[in-house]
């Protein structure tokens, strides 16, 4: 484990994880959210974890991503805030 | 309220901080975990299933009931989506087709479409362009994305991967195909009664597996009974029990996860959609 990577890491993935949240705009948050996923892949990478890493970037960062997107599709925006 | 909320959300996030104090170290040899089970899976995987990637062998063969009842839930996930969410419904249709030499585009009600017409193609009511860049690349990604995956999932006892991922990558390849081009021509490809019969043979593969080593003399899910039939030693028959419960996991998620797209963007009613 680096440590320097490490902490870039663990830093990017709070701020992703905080912007998912925050967000206002559907589309924009589950975008955040799959960059959140794709971090944490990236941390188990570091960590040793592959095979847990693989199906983090594979389910949470695909997949997942693709079908918070084709449900916000049929969703509309009622407020303009 | 708002104020409580908060204060039992820090009270609660300030709890498991604090406890998580009392945890093991990340990579303390002398953790529980790591001086009971870890140690003798580490040591005995190789003699005991021939499989060089420890995870393969622990969630395939170790923990093999484990794995079963997760493609079994992933199964229920798919079946949760079709239920909630196909709904017959019998409001007016409407359809949009565009005239090919004019451009012009036609919105028909009632049910005399121009179904198989040289000149009217059929579009999505927020329908997009579609780009012929995209189409050309993901046409020959796709191609890369499936020989991938099924090296993921044959290859998932030497490297990383296995059933679950290959799945989800073989999965992601049609999903792919229905995003570049449209979704009816996804499902024309690979048709939702397809992928229902493809879940639920996935599952079917994987209990059968291990139905077959109870029906040959041993216990459920112990794969070296598979022996005489393979033709191999009782640790090699290991190997290839796990290629082919592994094999079943993938099948199944492969169709569960486009059987929830094809559900998800179209909203149940697989016509229109992403």
């Amino acid at each position: 484990m680096i440590l320097p990577i490490d902490l870039i890491v663990l830093v990017l993935v709070i701020v992703s994880a905080v912007a998912a949240i925050t967000v206002k705009d559907l589309l924009s948050a589950s975008v955040m959210l799959g960059a959140y996923s794709f971090l944490l892949c990236l941390l188990w990478t570091v960590m040793g974890a592959v095979d847990v890493a693989f199906t983090e970037a594979t389910v949470g960062a695909g997949v997942s991503t693709v079908f918070c997107v084709s449900a916000i599709f049929h969703t509309t925006r009622r407020t303009k805030d | 309220m708002k104020i409580l909320g908060k204060i039992t959300i820090l009270l609660c996030g300030g709890l498991l901080l604090f406890f998580t104090s009392d945890f093991p170290d990340f990579g303390d040899a002398n953790s529980p975990a790591s001086t009971h089970l870890s140690p003798y899976f580490i040591e005995h995987t190789l003699e005991d299933t021939a499989v060089p990637n420890v995870v393969t062998s622990v969630l395939a063969d170790y923990r093999g009931y484990d794995t079963m009842f997760e493609t079994t839930v992933i199964l229920t996930a798919g079946l949760a989506c079709f239920l909630l969410l196909k709904i017959p419904t019998k409001e007016v249709k409407q359809r949009y087709y565009r005239h090919e030499p004019t451009g012009v585009t036609l919105r028909i009600e009632g049910d005399r479409y121009p179904d198989k017409s040289a000149v009217f193609t059929r579009i999505d009511s927020t329908w997009v362009p579609s780009d012929m860049i995209i189409n050309f690349t993901c046409r020959i990604l796709i191609s890369f994305i499936q020989i991938f995956a099924l090296y993921v999932v044959a290859h998932g006892h030497h490297s990383p991967g296995g059933g679950f991922q290959g799945g989800v990558l073989l999965g992601a390849s049609v999903i792919l195909f229905a995003i570049s081009g449209n979704l009816r021509a996804a499902i024309k490809q690979f048709g939702e009664k397809t992928a229902a019969l493809f879940g639920a043979a996935g599952v079917f593969i994987y209990v059968g597996t291990a139905a077959l080593c109870l029906a040959l003399g041993e216990n459920f899910l112990n794969y070296s009974a598979l022996a005489p039939l393979l033709g191999t030693d009782r640790i090699m028959a290991r190997s290839h029990g796990i290629l082919s419960v592994e094999i079943g996991v993938a099948v199944a998620v492969m169709a569960v996860m486009i059987w929830i797209y094809y559900n998800l963007s179209s909203a149940g009613k697989q016509d229109e959609g992403l």
